[in-house]
């Protein structure tokens, strides 16, 4: 068996939610490629050789890969998946991933199973359907199976540690039909809530609007984002796009944290799939406890600063 | 009748989209669970239970429609054909779109709503029959969540591709389109015809107004089999059973500000 | 907005008959109305304009319904697929002594009315769905997503039809760039089949002075969820009815309702109490009753290991034939329960609303094919009704409570108890029962607080996870469709006095008393609203006016 993951890279770094892939791809077992496409992309290359568990890096360097067009990638990857023989072609839910990898399985001709959270075995994976409200189990009937991989759900492999032979692939595919115009890099002091590492999240606990510059301290701390409960919203203390929940922004960072939100279910609807939920509220039998992977009953106007202190 | 609002700078027109005075757009609309509405797995575990429960265009697909219907209100297109897959009452979807706007539907007959393949095969054969100047989808439908059918139709077409749309120019034989990618935006030039898939901050899509849905009733609507169009599906996955998420369980109670701290560090290594 | 803006913006449109409300009355008239005029070959334009985002979305009932209305409709509905499918196989009627007994009254004693013999379980959601697919079929135009916000008038004060909601109008009040204004309807006849506490039907009552010979309307908070069950204790056709504890504890002397448990099929059961709500004790919650009331072992024993699928309310007009007002009215008529056609004798508005639509409809196409002209008073429905069983039932229906207390004589205490809180012995007969129900509020100081226990997760939830699953919403950027008079009030008045009862009366979380530095502040999350009218009602101050959100707004009941 013998998969091939498309690398994640900007033309000069790996992207960490290579990891997370080649660990899924680990999960089903055989020898791991990690495919390195783009233009100037030796030093990923280079990086991506280093990654434990990996096996083999091919490396397309071209102008006409510089970035990443679907149109001229896929025929690339189709071709290599039938000829060297892989049976998965695994890339990462992201933007690229699920903006290369449907056209890659139409040109195969098989079908594609998107964002899996789980290998239950070499043909069966399971797979949030429904925004993640159902999981569904589900098994590949064709003989190339084309995967996008969710990276929360797989513990990345060390970046260090392997020793992979680097191949230079030679196929130029330039189909021609588009052309790169522009790019526009996301930049803010303080990330966007969607994209955000880190949330920390006021309610109406808060008691108004000017208390929210105790979380902005602690946010500018650690580079997080600052949500906000509806009752917050309502009550006028923000705006309404900091709203997480239900009717509001879903979100699901690696760290979210909780202040003088009581934890209703239409919040939880917004932020539950955090990886890890921190609580800090004065009633202890508020609902947030159950969900909470760290709770602290204490009042927010002691425990806010103090935490910023702590930082 | 009910003065429509003029089109958003999001399609400016210029000068040389006049050239595409003939570009047909045709857009795809799934039918698909309600956005209010709770998914809810059923006792047996063999798949979520949709009986009775509301269903409603993509919204996804909705902004397809609007962004379509703007591109004829603009004078970019001429015409906006609509295509719904799936069993009879699909064409209630159909039927929506063309109460927003688009002009006539297609509805291909199948049992169950086919897998994103099998979509992007009937739809390539409706591509070659209406050599449309521009076909647009949604990025994603909400209730399988796959994100495929797009790059898939552009894949057997041969065509272009710009998935995750914000912005959509037709500037002459190219579309401009302004991508959401990770990190940022990316636009690219496509060459036309193309396909766009579409994300949320395309546009605000627009209600439906009483006399346009009677009107819509009237608009023609062809109704095809895989059959006709020479396409035999095949299955690529099986469903082997659906389950709710895990329930989320509470963790500890720190007693104190360094404690949580601490935690954070070093057990869940989190900050 | 002004309205006056509004009337310059809008289009109209011109039908035979507009009817307001796709629920069973609304749908039956239009059904019949189409029937009539294909028999007849005459052409004949009937729309139905629904607030619920599609057919059976705001329809929430018990429901056992009695198909003999249905069956004049459609002779043929079993072959049609009506989904009607479950037949009551028993009756069960029991009294609560407490939070762990039960007495079983037996079936000998159970009045006729409470028999169901030849009735159905089933889901009356469902049923308009079914109806509305008929009725479409017959080439009525059905509206879902539409609410009928206003209704015009002619200048002579006939009834000229209604308009709709303007969409896409933010909480200031201004439009957005989705702004799409409403339209009118206009009409020879409009039909009002709003159900319980219509909005416009409200207005009419007032307007024409429709209730000027009958009593004070009376109401109930019906509560309801839809449970999955284990398979092994599902009896399909099974019905539970009774009443008791828990709204007899100490302190809610004088409360009366009734609650009800029906096998339906899937191994799904329905569950729901309803509340009087003449009730005094302002610290009640009739939500919190409905929550421990699942404890008893009587439902415990149903429900435990199994899950809770959907959870909604709706009041229910029950003032029956004494509270009904005149039906007709230049250019009109009030239909169904948005006039009060229940029987609560048997817990059934189902097929009364439907005979009601069915009669009006048959007096009205008799008319308009003798007379087109618009504005006219059916006055000839007032006969067809005296004429109907449907008058009869209702007719009947009042000496209910007398015969109840002829039993009681054989039954004792208990069934004199069921007189008073299950069968509503006050009801067809509270000749005397002329206060309203917002009027009977003791206030807080002098009426017991109730100490409701706290959910347990599993068979008692909080209102909040309990709105969840009723799937409810509204666009968040729109005026609030929870309209306060005098915005003093609540603070002012009904803090001090009642200590602000909407907070619990409210069965979706919708009032809230925030306290703030700066003192109590009223909070009004409209968004949570099941639109199940109780606030209209039971606001002691009458301050609060439920007017129609954008259309499309509210619960997404499936299966309700
Ligand atoms: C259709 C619908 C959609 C909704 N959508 C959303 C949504 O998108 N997002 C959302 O958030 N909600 C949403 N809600 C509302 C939701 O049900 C809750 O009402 C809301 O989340 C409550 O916000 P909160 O926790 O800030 O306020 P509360 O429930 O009032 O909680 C405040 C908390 O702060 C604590 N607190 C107070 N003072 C202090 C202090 N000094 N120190 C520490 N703790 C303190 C209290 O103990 C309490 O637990 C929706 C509801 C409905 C029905
Ligand atoms: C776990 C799982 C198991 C499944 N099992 C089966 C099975 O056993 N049998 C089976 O037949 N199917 C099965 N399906 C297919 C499923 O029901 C979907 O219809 C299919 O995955 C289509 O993908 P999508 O809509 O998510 O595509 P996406 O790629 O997410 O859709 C993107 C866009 O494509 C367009 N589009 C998609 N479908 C249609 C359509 N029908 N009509 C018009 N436009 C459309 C829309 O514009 C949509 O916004 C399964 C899906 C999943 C996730
Ligand atoms: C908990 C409960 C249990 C019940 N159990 C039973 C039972 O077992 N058997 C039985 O026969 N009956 C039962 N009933 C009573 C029965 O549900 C009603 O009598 C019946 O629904 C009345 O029908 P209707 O058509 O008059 O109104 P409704 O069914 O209330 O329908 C009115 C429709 O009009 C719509 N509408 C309202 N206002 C507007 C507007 N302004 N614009 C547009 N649309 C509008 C509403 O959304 C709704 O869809 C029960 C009721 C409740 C609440
Ligand atoms: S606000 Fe009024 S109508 Fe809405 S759910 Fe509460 S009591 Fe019912």
């Amino acid at each position: 068996m013998a998969t091939l993951i498309i690398a994640e890279h900007d033309n000069s770094i790996l992207k960490p939610a290579t990891l997370n892939t080649v660990a899924a791809a680990v999960a089903i077992g055989g020898d791991v490629a990690l495919l390195v496409v783009g233009e100037g992309c030796q030093a990923v290359a280079d990086q991506a050789a280093q990654v434990a568990g990996v096996s083999k890096v091919l490396l397309a360097d071209n102008a006409a890969y510089g970035h990443q067009l679907a149109e001229n990638v896929a025929p690339l990857v189709a071709e290599l998946a039938k000829t060297a023989g892989f049976d998965y072609v695994l890339a990462p839910a992201t933007t690229t991933g699920k903006n290369l990898l449907p056209r890659v399985a139409a040109l195969l001709d098989v079908g594609q199973l998107s964002d899996i959270v789980s290998v239950e075995s070499a043909d069966t994976f399971k797979r949030p359907i429904y925004a993640g409200n159902a999981i569904a189990t589900v098994k590949s009937l064709d003989a190339i199976k084309v995967i996008t991989v969710r990276g929360t759900a797989f513990d990345p492999v060390a970046a260090e540690g392997g020793s992979a032979s680097i191949e230079a692939v030679t196929a130029v595919h330039d189909a021609a039909l588009s052309r790169f115009v522009g790019e526009e890099v996301a930049k803010s002091d303080r990330p966007e809530l969607t994209a955000a590492r880190v949330i920390i999240s006021g309610g109406r606990g808060m008691g108004n609007g000017e208390n929210f510059a105790l979380l902005e301290k602690v946010a500018d701390k650690l580079g997080a984002a600052v949500g906000a409960s509806r009752a917050a919203v309502d009550a006028g203390f923000v705006p309404n796009d900091m709203q997480v929940g239900q009717t509001g922004k879903i979100v699901a960072p690696e760290l979210y944290i909780a202040v003088g939100i009581s934890g209703a279910i239409q919040h939880l609807a917004g932020m539950k799939d955090s990886k890890v939920i921190v609580a800090i509220n004065k009633d202890e039998e508020a609902p947030i406890f159950q969900v909470a992977d760290y709770g602290l009953v204490a009042d927010l106007f002691d425990a806010v600063p103090e935490l910023e202190a702590k930082l | 009748m009910l003065s429509m609002r003029s089109a958003p700078a999001g399609v400016g027109l210029d000068s040389n989209a006049k050239r595409q005075n003939s570009m047909k757009v045709l857009v795809t609309v799934k039918r698909v669970l309600d956005y209010n509405v709770k998914v809810r797995v059923k006792a047996d575990r063999s798949d979520v239970d949709l009986a009775n429960v509301k269903m409603a265009l993509n919204p996804f697909c909705e902004i397809a429609v609007e962004e379509a219907v703007r591109l004829k209100e603009a004078g970019v297109a001429t015409e906006v054909i609509v295509v719904s897959i799936g069993p009879k009452a699909v064409q209630e979807q159909i039927r929506t779109a063309l109460a927003l706007g688009a002009d006539r539907g297609i509805h291909i007959e199948t049992e169950n709503s086919p897998e994103s393949l099998s979509v992007a095969k009937l739809l390539a054969k409706i591509v070659a029959d209406e050599q449309p100047g521009l076909v647009i989808l949604g990025k994603q439908a909400i209730d399988s969540d796959n994100n495929q059918t797009g790059p898939m139709l552009a894949a057997l077409t041969g065509l272009s591709q710009g998935t995750f749309a914000s912005e959509v120019k037709i500037e002459g034989d190219e579309a401009l389109v302004t991508r959401e990618v990770d990190g940022g935006l990316q636009t690219l030039g496509l060459k036309l015809p193309a396909i766009v898939t579409t994300d949320l901050r395309l546009n605000e899509p627009r209600y439906a107004s009483l006399p346009n849905i009677m009107k819509a009733k009237k608009k023609p609507m062809e109704v095809k089999t895989p059959a006709d169009l020479g396409v035999e599906l095949r299955a690529h996955t099986e469903l082997l059973g659906v389950e709710p998420p895990a329930e989320r369980k509470g963790g500890i109670k720190v007693s104190s500000v360094a404690e949580l701290v601490e935690k954070l560090k070093n057990e869940a290594k989190v900050i | 907005m002004s309205e006056a803006v509004n009337a310059a913006e809008r289009e109209s449109m011109e039908f035979d008959v507009v009817i307001v409300g796709a629920g069973p009355a609304g749908l039956s008239a239009a059904i019949r109305l189409m029937q009539q005029a294909q028999d007849a070959e005459r052409e004949l334009t009937v729309c139905v304009v629904e607030k619920g985002s599609e057919v059976g979305a705001h329809i929430l009932s018990g429901a056992v319904i009695e198909p003999r209305a249905l069956v004049e409709l459609f002779p043929d509905w079993k072959e049609r697929g009506a989904p009607l499918t479950t037949a009551v196989t028993e009756d069960q009627i029991y009294l609560l002594g407490d939070a762990t007994s039960a007495r079983r009254i037996p079936n000998a004693l159970v009045p006729k009315t409470m028999h169901n013999h030849g009735n159905y379980v089933a889901s009356l959601g469902n049923l308009c769905r079914w109806l509305a697919e008929q009725a479409e079929a017959l080439g009525v135009e059905v509206f879902p997503g539409f609410a009928a916000s206003e209704v015009l008038y002619h200048a002579d004060g006939s009834v000229k039809g209604i308009a709709t909601g303007d969409m896409g109008i933010g909480h200031d009040g201004q439009p957005k760039d989705s702004y799409t204004p409403g339209m009118e309807l206009h009409a020879k006849v409009t039909l009002f089949t709003e159900g319980c506490r219509g909005h416009l039907g409200k207005q009419l009552i007032e307007k024409f002075a429709l209730d000027k010979d009958a009593d004070p309307q009376h109401y109930g908070l019906g509560i309801k969820e839809l449970w999955d069950i284990d398979p092994a204790k599902h009896q399909p056709g099974l019905v539970l009815h009774g009443s008791g504890w828990p709204l007899t504890g100490k302190g809610q002397e004088g409360t009366s309702g009734g609650f009800f448990l029906y096998h339906a099929d899937n191994h799904q059961v329905v569950v729901g109490l309803i509340v009087d709500l003449n009730y005094s004790n302002p610290w009640l919650s009739p939500f919190d009753e409905f929550q421990r009331m699942k404890h008893h072992p009587l439902f415990a024993q149903y429900l435990e290991g199994g899950k809770r699928v959907s959870y909604g309310a709706r009041a229910i007009t029950k003032g029956g034939f004494n509270s009904l007002p005149k039906m007709t009215m230049p250019g009109a008529l009030l239909l169904g329960c948005d006039a009060g056609t229940l029987n609560f004798s048997k817990i059934k508005g189902t097929h009364t609303a439907m005979k009601s639509g069915l009669v009006a409809a048959e007096s009205v196409f008799k008319a308009l094919g003798e007379n087109d002209s618009v504005g006219q008073d059916i006055s000839a429905y007032t006969d067809a009704f005296k004429a109907s069983w449907l008058y009869d039932e209702l007719y009947r229906s009042r000496n209910f409570g007398p015969a109840l207390h002829k039993f009681g004589t054989l039954m004792g205490g208990a069934f004199n108890f069921i007189d008073q809180n299950l069968c509503g012995g006050k009801l067809p007969v509270t000749l005397h029962d002329t206060r309203a129900d917002y009027a009977q509020l003791t206030p807080a100081a002098q009426s017991p607080k109730i100490d409701y226990p706290k959910p347990d997760g599993k068979l008692s939830f909080d209102k909040l996870t309990s709105v969840f699953l009723s799937n409810t919403n509204h666009e968040e950027d729109q005026p609030s469709h929870l309209q306060l008079k005098d915005a003093s009030i609540p603070i002012g008045t009904n803090l001090p006095t009642w200590a602000e009862p909407a907070q619990r009366f409210c069965p979706a979380g919708v009032y809230e008393v925030v306290e703030e530095a700066s003192g109590p502040r009223f909070q009004i999350n409209a968004q949570n609203c099941v639109h199940c009218k109780t606030c209209d009602i039971k606001d002691p101050s009458q301050n609060i006016t439920w007017v129609v959100p954008e259309g499309g707004g509210g619960p997404t009941y499936p299966n309700m």
